[in-house]
């Protein structure tokens, strides 16, 4: 498996290939659309994350020191995101996602577009797999 | 008949000569703002270049410039919302800003344990949370005016929810996620029977209709600057003088006293009571350019062609598949907001922006209206005079691609 800091590079490169934000969206939209579902027993209140505009429900389990993710949410755009997050967080060790520092998201242009708006989970997103990271870390210790 | 030259007045507005992503802007967010003539922005800039001064003390040349010119701004919102006298117009933030004055003064002096607070279902949460502070903070009760499905308000129930216990009613004009224009006239002359006092919440109205608070009979109207072509920052509270002399002041500061000693502080007259501190000389001045280019505007013509917009956009809608209309009271100000069918409004929403239209997604700060519309959220374009049939259609084409374009996610 690669490591986190190999993978968001690849993602930056792709993304240099698009031409503006509209192209990025559309691609967005569209790993969206191939997300793997979420199992139904985990889309319940537990397991949500309430955005302003959307919702995230979001799944962790650690398989031999590595957290393995699974989410789901109402936006197609949404699951866009996550299917970047989960590219670059699911199948690592819980102590290098505490640490990553998700730079690509900035790289790619994508925090102008969420963050300022409040429109969905994203922050809220990364902060929920960090924290899985950090129960599993703590454990380990 | 009135003609309209939407492009005439078009050319006053810099900013709708803007792109967005290399595409020409389609600006449909206008409940939410405005955007500003000319004169608007060049009289902020006039203002730092030539007359920058704090108003009201100093003895020098800028001073009085600037205090002649903060103060005609009273008179002309006075002419504008058709008010009494310049002393009932106080200077505020915002709309929120109003309400909250309304709610920590005549509000804490009126409304008592027990007492009740009367609202309506469609409230935006700047005309909910201040009250409810209020009644959590006296023991009260927050009771609200129902509505149907269309976003009309039940008022053969008001009857019924005006009991002796009301201290207060405060009622939207034009509800800013349906389009509904409530017949506050109406509530309004209902509550005066049983000598209740009526805020209306006038954010949306202001843009649309001519105002005239003497004629509507409220004891309070609130509105913003920024949603009537004027800057951020300003906005304005019309109160009733007999009100607004008995209410204790709001903050405390410099300008609202009359005199200061540590044993004791008498208070300025009204509607200096209400403002403490420097006010926002600047926009304030900007607000009064706003009001000088409405008093150039056919305001009859206008309201006549954002109807047209409303209507036109309203058939569009209804030609593209999955498309379902919320709010489709029979009195509507010229806001459409909808869902579509299988297809997240925040998805729709964001494809809109990358082919440069700009809408709003979301609950819209009304979210009681969408649990009661048992919806998450919805689209919503809002229209202003300076809009176009033309931006209509580029709205609708890109909508009915975003729909055959996100539609199959859900299917697959």
């Amino acid at each position: 498996m690669n490591s986190i800091a190999e993978i968001e590079q690849e993602i930056i490169a792709d993304f240099e290939l698009f031409e503006g934000w509209e192209e990025k969206y559309q691609y967005i939209i569209e790993i969206g659309q191939k997300l793997p579902p979420l199992d139904d027993k985990y889309k319940t209140e537990d397991y949500k994350i309430k955005g302003c505009q959307s919702s995230v429900w979001l799944h962790g389990e650690e398989r031999e020191g590595r957290l393995f993710f699974s989410a789901d949410s109402d936006s197609t755009f949404v699951k866009g995101e996550i299917a970047l997050l989960m590219n670059v967080l699911s199948g690592q060790k819980a102590e290098d996602i505490l640490n990553a520092p998700l730079s690509f998201i900035d790289a790619i242009g994508l925090r102008q577009h969420v963050a300022v708006t409040r429109a969905n989970g994203l922050a809220a997103m990364i902060k929920q797999m960090k924290t899985y990271a950090l129960a599993v870390s703590t454990v380990q210790r | 008949m009135t003609t309209f030259n939407v492009h005439k007045h078009r050319s006053d507005f810099p900013l709708l000569n803007e792109t967005a992503y290399g595409k020409p802007l389609v600006y449909f967010d206008n409940a939410a703002t405005s955007q500003k003539p000319a004169v608007v922005i060049q009289s902020l800039v006039d203002y730092y270049t030539h007359y920058n001064a704090n108003i009201h003390r100093g003895v020098h040349f800028l001073s009085q410039k600037a205090s002649a010119a903060f103060d005609d701004v009273r008179v002309k919102v006075r002419d504008f919302i058709h008010a009494a006298t310049e002393q009932e117009i106080i200077f505020v933030r915002g709309t929120t800003e109003a309400i909250n004055l309304v709610a920590s003064t005549y509000g804490r002096q009126h409304v008592n344990k027990g007492d009740e607070v009367l609202i309506s279902a469609m409230e935006h949460h700047s005309n909910i949370v201040p009250w409810q502070m209020l009644c959590e903070e006296k023991g009260a009760t927050l009771k609200v005016i129902p509505m149907n499905d269309k976003g009309e308000l039940l008022l053969d129930q008001l009857d019924a929810l005006l009991t002796d216990k009301v201290k207060i009613v405060s009622l939207v004009h034009i509800s800013n996620s349906l389009g509904t224009i409530n017949p506050v006239k109406e509530v309004i002359r209902k509550a005066h029977a049983k000598g209740i006092p009526v805020l209306v919440d006038g954010a949306q109205s202001t843009a649309h209709m001519s105002i005239d608070v003497q004629e509507l009979d409220a004891d309070f109207f609130a509105f913003s600057g920024h949603k009537i072509l004027g800057p951020t920052g300003v906005g304005c509270l019309y109160g009733k003088l007999a009100l607004l002399e008995q209410m204790p002041p709001y903050q405390g500061g410099g300008e609202m006293i009359h005199s200061v000693s540590f044993e004791k502080t008498s208070y300025n007259e009204v509607p200096y009571k209400f403002e403490a501190g420097t006010p926002n000389i600047a926009d304030v001045i900007a607000l009064g350019a706003a009001i000088d280019y409405w008093n150039t505007i056919d305001r009859t013509a206008a309201a006549k062609w954002e109807e047209d917009l409303l209507h036109y956009a309203t058939e569009k809608l209804k030609s593209i598949q999955g498309v379902r209309l919320i709010g489709t009271a029979k009195e509507k100000a010229s806001v459409v907001s909808f869902i579509i069918e299988g297809v997240n409004a925040l998805d729709a929403g964001m494809y809109l922006d990358t082919k440069g239209v700009a809408v709003r997604t979301g609950h819209h700060c009304t979210e009681p209206v969408m649990t009661r519309l048992g919806i998450p959220g919805t689209l919503r374009a809002s229209f202003m005079f300076y809009n176009t049939k033309e931006e209509i259609d580029v709205f609708a084409e890109q909508l009915a691609k975003a729909v055959s374009f996100l539609q199959p996610a859900i299917a697959g």
